[in-house]
């Protein structure tokens, strides 16, 4: 088995540029990723759209330095295992790989926190994101009448973003307080491209209401969602849609640092100077250090890619500093409020892959126990959702993942008993 | 008026089968979409629930169908092909 100088883990905007950075010194740099294309969540359907000025694209731009640089893209491939220490156990559709490594940058990204209310299963409520994602997938939205509430700026990237695909958007709903985002909105003026950006944003729904310290409190609709009902300061009101994309924010995949047993602090991945994590030959950037948006993850991926190409990435790290510091802050601002725990009700359920409820896990005193006795967090999506859930709900922490951190086949997993076995 | 994007855009359909009905969706459109297009579950929960997908990027495994006979497949991350036979789980 040849020894790969670099390989990067998810091609996002932080994979990309890690990638494109390390390749154009020449190391051998090979890209996994578990999508179709490159482009992570932000830069989804990007692919396939016609760009107006490519040359000001900075997906197009990445795009087209990966092509020409060389570095193996391998997509629709996901990491699952560990089979030994420098060694990446792979899974296609159809195979499994063993590939080695010298230095790791892991590129993971995040995904959307949710929180249970009541009625969150209802066929038409999806995340924020996930509904902008499905969009982008092609699900019809011309015309169709959509509610957003949670809480982040995604939900004001996704409403301008359905707006211009011809949603009504009814309502933007947020979760933290007016004068928790009036703080932040005199922060965004640190960082001008941000506040354009937001502005933009609002621009392009001008006609949305967007509501400071409002939640949606329960969905109605018997087969599929009809309305949501809303409380608005207190005040419920009850609004008529087709989709409900609900939110919190968002939160790092972590399920490889750990398995890796890269030290996590607060939340994140701990880096240093030079985005190495606490072991050695082991790099992180992008959301996983702090979830901070493109320019942050654009950057922290130039400085892993660098670094592990033997090259200095000094001129980088203040610009990285100051992103951080803005990662900080959103965290600050979009914290669920603790009155969202009420969202839940008893026979709500809390873990969606074994149908769990809050009231079964509400005499639960840890993570372990709610997994041993109610098979919360055992199913298919392994506590990816119901995790950050809890741990919101009950302050418990997920403990550390085994592998396969993925649902991987049957001959994929035996074959690892095989690869231990001679390891051992 | 201002026009939407997706009324301009006349885009090309396929068709694919799910549960051994056909319907036509616009090319490039994902299976997860193509089925909440239908208004079919892609699943049943383990306590009798339709579900559809959450996140639509591969992790809450809501989506999860049987596609040309590979069961367990994540419908938000495979492209519909025409004649593609999709069962839900």
């Amino acid at each position: 088995m040849t020894c790969i100088d670099v390989v990067v883990i998810g091609a996002g905007p932080a994979g990309m540029a890690a990638a494109v950075a390390a390749a154009q010194y020449g190391v051998d740099v090979c890209l996994i990723d578990d999508n179709a294309k490159c482009g992570g969540q932000i830069w989804r359907g990007h692919q396939d759209q016609s760009v107006e000025h490519p040359r000001e694209d900075r997906f197009a731009q990445l795009q087209r330095a990966l092509e020409r640089s060389g570095v193996e893209l391998r997509s629709r491939t996901r990491v699952v295992a560990l089979p030994a220490p420098g060694l990446l156990r792979i899974e296609t559709e159809t195979a499994y790989e063993d590939i080695r490594y010298r230095r790791l940058i892991l590129a993971t990204g995040a995904r959307e926190r949710f929180l249970p209310f009541s009625g969150w299963t209802l066929q038409g409520v999806m995340g924020a994101g996930g509904l902008q994602a499905m969009v982008k997938a092609g699900l019809p939205i011309d015309g169709k009448r959509v509610v957003l509430s949670g809480s982040g700026p995604l939900l004001l990237a996704v409403a301008a973003n359905l707006a211009n695909r011809g949603a009504r958007v009814l309502g933007i709903f947020e979760q933290a307080r007016f004068a928790q985002i009036a703080k932040f909105g005199l922060q965004l003026l640190g960082y001008p491209g941000k506040l354009r950006e937001g502005a933009a944003f609002r621009a392009a729904t001008r006609s949305a209401p967007y509501r400071t310290g409002s939640w949606v409190v329960r969905t109605h609709g018997d087969h599929s969602l009809q309305s949501v009902t809303i409380s608005v300061n207190g005040i419920a009101r009850t609004i008529q849609c087709d989709y409900l994309g609900c939110g919190f924010h968002l939160v790092p995949n972590l399920e490889l640092p750990r398995l890796l047993q890269c030290e996590i602090q607060s939340g994140y991945v701990c880096v240093n100077e030079i985005q190495e994590t606490s072991v050695k030959g082991i790099y992180c950037a992008g959301e996983p250090t702090g979830v901070g948006g493109l320019e942050k993850a654009l950057c922290e991926g130039e400085i892993a890619g660098l670094v592990c190409a033997g090259q200095s990435a000094s001129h980088l790290i203040e610009q990285r500093n100051r992103y951080l510091r803005f990662s900080r802050q959103l965290d600050r601002t979009f914290t669920p409020r603790p009155e969202l725990d009420q969202l839940s009700a008893p026979d709500t359920f809390v873990c969606r892959c074994e149908d769990v409820t809050r009231g079964t896990l509400d005499s639960m005193r840890s993570w372990r126990e709610a997994k041993l006795h109610s098979r919360c967090g055992m199913g298919p999506c392994q506590g990816r959702i119901c995790g950050p859930a809890t741990e919101f709900l009950f302050g418990w922490n997920s403990e550390h993942p085994r592998p396969p951190v993925f649902p991987a086949r049957v001959s994929t997993l035996a074959s690892l008993v095989e690869t231990n076995i001679a390891e051992s | 008026m201002r026009r939407s994007i997706s009324a301009q855009i006349a885009t090309p359909t396929l068709t694919l089968t799910i549960n051994g009905s056909p319907i036509s969706v616009a090319q490039g459109t994902s299976v997860a979409a193509a089925l909440l297009q239908a208004g079919v579950a892609a699943r049943t929960s383990v306590s009798g629930e339709p579900r559809n997908p959450l996140c639509a990027m591969g992790v809450c495994m809501e989506c999860c169908a049987t596609v040309n006979g590979v069961k367990h497949v994540r419908t938000c991350q495979v492209t519909a092909h025409p004649g593609m036979e999709v069962v839900t789980e």
